[in-house]
């Protein structure tokens, strides 16, 4: 137990120092966040775990990914809808609970990226579902991620 | 030499060494041959690493192409069947991992293989129809799909009013790829799993078509996003095979440092997700911690997190300088000392160990029945590494030391996740150290000779290989191989004894790629 908490101390606090905003718009000071991996390459999923590491402070500010869509506020979409996830992308949506908003994560969920034109994928996560907002990248940093989700979750209703 | 060395093999055809190092021989065979060279491998105490077909000019022919391991390199087999055929003669019987290949390969080609009992589909769902096989000359022209789920499937099911089923996915509870489980159950201990995917298949090899191969470098590094490096290198091996060039010898000995990278970041991950999965977030945080300083080293130095692009047909895309290695260097030695602090911790965590041990066992002669490889192999006792057994260039003088381990369970795959980092580790730092002097890449010419390429390499997972035929210098077909292939159904063997609530932790201990499989 003394190791442990030694090693925890000596990594410290990394990253840069956050401060939470004031809260805004309908998800006020936090959002819940359903990710659904559209069939991407999972480049995109690596950087959304990366996330989660401690140097990026996600729940600091007020972010946090949950298991199920129903207690969701944002769905953060990667890939570029193939055709076999499109259905399970759009009954996830429903699942979700209003007022829900959808954020299209990396350059895939925002044009179809390399793959757009195959006939196994739609394209672009817009042609399924309403996004509010586009991370583009390949895959985007963990840092973008991050400011989309919040910048998102701080929309006022539109 | 003109044949591989093996009695049975060598008298079956005309072959064709198409690769040196590592070494890939070639021959075509009559149908006769083809179960029997399938058997020869076996024998051998080979296995099958891929299998996978290809429509000729105007749907006339097929060629069903495999890919086998003997005793002195790989073997690529190739069988041509008349449209009027319509079959060539299963495998699966000898290579358990044959049988979803040859489902997958009567998806998109329309080829059935005889003696597969398990003629339900296995990459296609319910958006396009059957008789639509999408790598078939003009099949698509003109027609849209739908985007119909697949809600028909025929599991197979235990019938009793004992047990119960548990559908998971193919939305998963944490940040994973999409892939559908069917559990029976009785109570919490799991009678059967059966996997379903297919749900991330985006028509990869149709989009390699008639792309040039430079265009085709880049698909290829996003098959499977954490296998970016492997991929991309296995593409440009083939490619620069067709050009018949050789790489400048700083181009090779980068392109190592780059899968050795790539190999570091996934162990990383794993671990840290592996601690997080067990319930003990300290791991999640002090991995992620080590993960993400050596991915914004990648950025800095390399100028992609994933290294994406960074190697290239012909050479790598960039280069070091001695400022930069020393920066390496000096890093390395500081992750070496701190994940061997946590390396000893955790092995007396006993709350850990008590997740860890005997969990998810695949025991070695089930792996060698199963044709396991790759880092799930070598935790159960397979000592296969090509970066040992066939060394290509740079391998050949670094004396890579194979990890092994005969216990086959998620322990065992933990600890040898943990032993591959040091050995990579003692790569990067010897690469860097004997970084010879030249140029980073070599010219690839625009008019490529028409030819077959095949490249090989032993990627984090195990071996990742890229077929590839040119003519008129675009891209005839190209297939991509991953080893969650042969891997994902050894899954559902390696979950029997366990209760529902160790899946998630056997399923990371394995780490099977669906996008690298769904293609």
């Amino acid at each position: 137990m003394y190791r442990i908490l030694k090693e925890i101390w000596r990594l410290g606090i990394p990253g840069k120092k956050i401060i939470p905003a004031k809260g805004q718009g309908p998800f006020r000071r936090s959002a819940a966040i359903r990710h659904v991996d559209a069939g991407s390459c999972n480049a995109c999923e690596l950087e959304i775990q990366a996330l989660s590491g401690p140097h990026y402070g996600l729940e600091q500010v007020g972010l946090n990914l949950t298991a199920s869509p129903r207690h969701a506020d944002l769905l953060m979409v990667t890939g570029p809808v193939s055709r076999h996830m499109a259905t399970a992308l759009q009954d996830t949506f429903s699942a979700m609970p209003n007022p829900k908003k959808v954020v299209a994560i990396g350059d895939c969920a925002c044009t179809g990226g390399i793959f757009a034109g195959s006939y196994a994928v739609v394209g672009a996560v817009e042609k399924v579902l309403p996004v509010a907002g586009q991370c583009p990248g390949c895959p985007p940093t963990p840092e973008a991620i991050r400011q989309t989700l919040v910048q998102v979750a701080r929309q006022t209703r539109s | 030499m003109t044949a591989p060395d093996s009695e049975a093999l060598s008298s079956m055809g005309q072959w064709q060494q198409i690769l040196t190092a590592p070494p890939v021989w070639r021959v075509k065979v009559q149908a006769a041959s083809w179960t029997s060279a399938a058997l020869a491998l076996r024998d051998q105490g080979g296995r099958l690493l891929g299998l996978w077909g290809e429509a000729g000019h105007e749907n006339a022919f097929f060629y069903i192409h495999a890919l086998g391991l003997g005793s002195t390199g790989y073997v690529w087999i190739t069988l041509t069947v008349q449209s009027g055929e319509g079959q060539f003669p299963s495998l699966a019987d000898i290579f358990p991992a044959a049988s979803r290949m040859e489902r997958a390969l009567y998806d998109l080609t329309g080829i059935r293989a005889t003696g597969n009992a398990d003629t339900r589909p296995w990459l296609r769902h319910q958006c396009w129809p059957a008789g639509i096989f999408p790598l078939r000359e003009g099949q698509l022209d003109g027609r849209s799909f739908g985007v119909d789920g697949d809600a028909d499937y025929p599991f197979q099911l235990i019938d009793s009013v004992d047990v119960h089923q548990i559908p998971v996915g193919p939305v998963h509870a944490g940040t994973i790829e999409p892939g559908h489980f069917r559990f029976s159950c009785i109570g919490e201990q799991i009678l059967r799993l059966e996997e379903r995917l297919g749900y991330t298949h985006k028509g990869v090899e149709r989009l390699f078509q008639d792309r040039d191969v430079f265009a085709g470098a880049r698909l290829a590094g996003r098959i499977s996003g954490d296998t970016t490096v492997g991929y991309a290198w296995a593409y440009s091996m083939a490619v620069e095979s067709i050009a018949r060039c050789e790489i400048p010898p700083r181009a090779a000995a980068l392109r190592a440092v780059c899968l050795e990278r790539e190999r570091m970041a996934n162990h990383l991950g794993d671990l840290a997700a592996l601690g997080n999965d067990a319930g003990f977030a300290f791991c999640q945080s002090q991995f992620l911690f080590i993960r993400e300083s050596l991915l914004r080293e990648n950025q800095e130095i390399f100028g992609h997190r994933y290294l994406m692009d960074c190697i290239i047909p012909g050479g790598v895309a960039f280069d070091l300088n001695s400022a930069q290695i020393a920066a390496i260097q000096r890093n390395s030695e500081s992750w070496q000392r701190t994940v061997q602090r946590l390396d000893l911790l955790l092995q007396e965590h006993s709350g850990l160990r008590d997740r860890l041990v005997g969990t998810g066992k695949i025991v070695p002669p089930r792996a060698a029945a199963l044709g396991m490889a790759g880092l799930a192999g070598r935790a159960s006792g397979q000592a296969w590494d090509l970066r040992v057994q066939f060394p290509h260039t740079p391998y050949q003088n670094l004396d890579v030391s194979i990890q092994l381990s005969q216990e086959g369970d998620v322990a065992a795959r933990w600890q040898l996740r943990f032993r591959e980092f040091y050995e990579s580790l003692r790569l990067q730092t010897r690469l860097l150290m004997e970084l010879p002097e030249g140029a980073v890449s070599t010219t690839i010419p625009e008019s490529i000779p028409d030819g077959e390429g095949l490249g090989i390499v032993e990627a984090w997972r195990g071996e990742v290989f890229v077929a590839l035929s040119v003519e008129n210098a675009r891209i005839k077909r190209c297939h991509p191989h991953d080893p969650s292939w042969t891997l994902w159904p050894v899954l559902e063997e390696a979950v029997l004894n366990d209760i529902v609530a160790d899946f998630p932790l056997i399923n990371k201990s394995f780490n099977l790629s669906y996008s690298g499989h769904d293609l």
